[in-house]
């Protein structure tokens, strides 16, 4: 396929000359991701499990989250960068609050599909609230949490992209540096690496579920 | 003068409401460009997912096809989409409607699929041709998922013509582009809280559309979780990028 600036997609030499730079953007990219999921996890468990126990705080909490995750995520940066600039807490305070609706929702779904008869069984065999939270629900739960973790995370490295604009960006910034010389190769690069990455992330998230709950193997 | 006020006074000033870089114009820019993405997306993907879900076939492709789609940055298929037709409103479109094709036959296959297997032998045990059992049928009781589709993509398409600024389109993105451009603060403020009332009002008015066009006797059934669907591992809402 021709392209306008009648450029090849992509000019090898230029990987060749540039490996430092597109390895700074794949790492800073991984690690925008690891800190927007590790944290939306601390954030979003607590909060799960409490709409989960109150069952009158769940509309509320999901229709917040949901209005939350309704925002444009440029527009979202960009209510940001007023109080906060243009750094990387702007980008993580984005990338976080993308991420709550989908773990929330899921710790709730989880928590909610555990059968009763088990908690029964765990009443009618001494246990506490806190100890069948931990030893049964939360282990019961938790397929449907990390299948929360997966689609949080393929999300989260999709818009790390976006963050580019207020100068982070990972390999949002190959993109955005091939847009604005008019230069297809690092774009190509940057687009393909962060589907690379959102598969790979998506493929070992998967293994790693099913290393931990070894009983929902079917 | 505080920075909330600065913004307060942008909007007051009677000169970024008129004329082409106007807040009406933008406005109306940003909501044709999304209707007529969101209404082509759905010309093209509606009849697919029906038509897969209708006979049963292809339907792990469909749902394959979506997840890739999630993975690929909208931002990506923006720029790629100009190096390939060139600047302006054009590339727009086309990424607009590929971003918007992938959650309407994703949910128009799963809403058809989701359909108790026992009214469709009931259609044809009355003798309904299969025209009428798809669309007297099928259609209504998959009519809640497809449109949910539809708004996704729809909310979706709003959020991603924000970033179509970048491309040298208009809309309402150009105030956040140009601001983040000049150090414009206010300006991206500005910018950002029209973007984001424009899509709340998309959200809800798509919202509404599918609760009138949900049939009487399944709105009950309106569960805000959709449990067994998310833990079957059905698609979920697309984010707003």
């Amino acid at each position: 396929m021709l392209l306008v600036s009648g450029e090849p997609w992509i000019r090898w030499n230029w990987v060749g000359s540039h490996l430092g730079r597109i390895w700074d953007a794949l790492l800073q990219h991984i690690v925008l991701t690891a800190i927007a999921i590790g944290v939306g996890i601390l954030i979003a468990i607590p909060i799960g499990l409490l709409a989960w126990r109150y069952r009158r705080s769940r509309g509320a909490v999901l229709a917040s989250t949901g209005a939350l995750y309704t925002i444009p995520s440029l527009a979202l940066f960009a209510l940001l960068v007023p109080f906060t600039g243009l750094t990387t807490l702007t980008s993580e305070i984005g990338l976080v609050t993308y991420t709550l609706l989908i773990l929330v929702r899921n710790i709730i779904v989880g928590l909610d599909g555990v059968p009763d008869e088990v908690r029964d069984a765990a009443v009618g065999m001494g246990y506490r609230p806190f100890r069948r939270l931990m030893a049964l629900e939360l282990p019961l739960a938790l397929p449907v949490i990390m299948a929360g973790v997966r689609i949080a995370t393929v999300t989260t490295i999709g818009l790390v992209t976006i963050t580019a604009l207020i100068g982070q960006g990972g390999l949002g910034s190959l993109i955005l540096s091939g847009l604005i010389q008019g230069f297809p190769t690092p774009l190509v690069i940057g687009a393909f690496l962060s589907v690379a990455l959102a598969v790979v992330a998506d493929v070992s998230l998967n293994l790693f579920q099913r290393l931990i709950t070894p009983w929902s193997r079917a | 003068m505080s920075f909330l006020q600065e913004v307060g006074q942008w909007f007051l000033n009677p000169a970024h409401w008129q004329g082409t870089g106007g807040i009406l114009n933008r406005l109306q820019e940003h909501v044709v460009m999304s209707l007529a993405a969101t209404v082509t997306a759905t010309l093209i993907g509606l009849p697919i997912g029906l038509a897969l879900g209708h006979w049963g076939k292809g339907g792990g492709l469909a749902i394959n096809v979506a997840n890739v789609g999630r993975a690929i940055p909208s931002f990506a298929i923006l720029v790629i989409a100009v190096q390939v037709v060139g600047i302006g409103a054009t590339p727009a479109f086309l990424a607009l409607v590929a971003l918007a094709i992938p959650p309407i036959v994703t949910n128009s296959f799963v809403g058809m699929r989701d359909i108790d297997p026992e009214l469709r032998d009931a259609a044809r045990g009355l003798g309904m041709r299969e025209k009428a059992v798809l669309l007297k049928v099928e259609l209504p009781n998959a009519m809640p998922v497809v449109m949910a589709g539809i708004r996704t993509s729809g909310v979706q398409v709003v959020a991603t013509a924000t970033l179509a600024a970048l491309v040298g389109w208009g809309g309402l993105g150009r105030y956040i582009v140009d601001g983040l451009a000049n150090r414009d603060f206010v300006q991206v403020f500005a910018g950002a809280i029209l973007v984001a009332v424009l899509s709340g009002l998309a959200e809800n008015g798509l919202a509404a559309l599918q609760k009138v066009l949900t049939p009487a006797g399944l709105r009950l059934r309106d569960q805000p979780l959709k449990s067994a669907a998310i833990r079957r591992g059905a698609p979920q809402a697309e984010p707003a990028s």
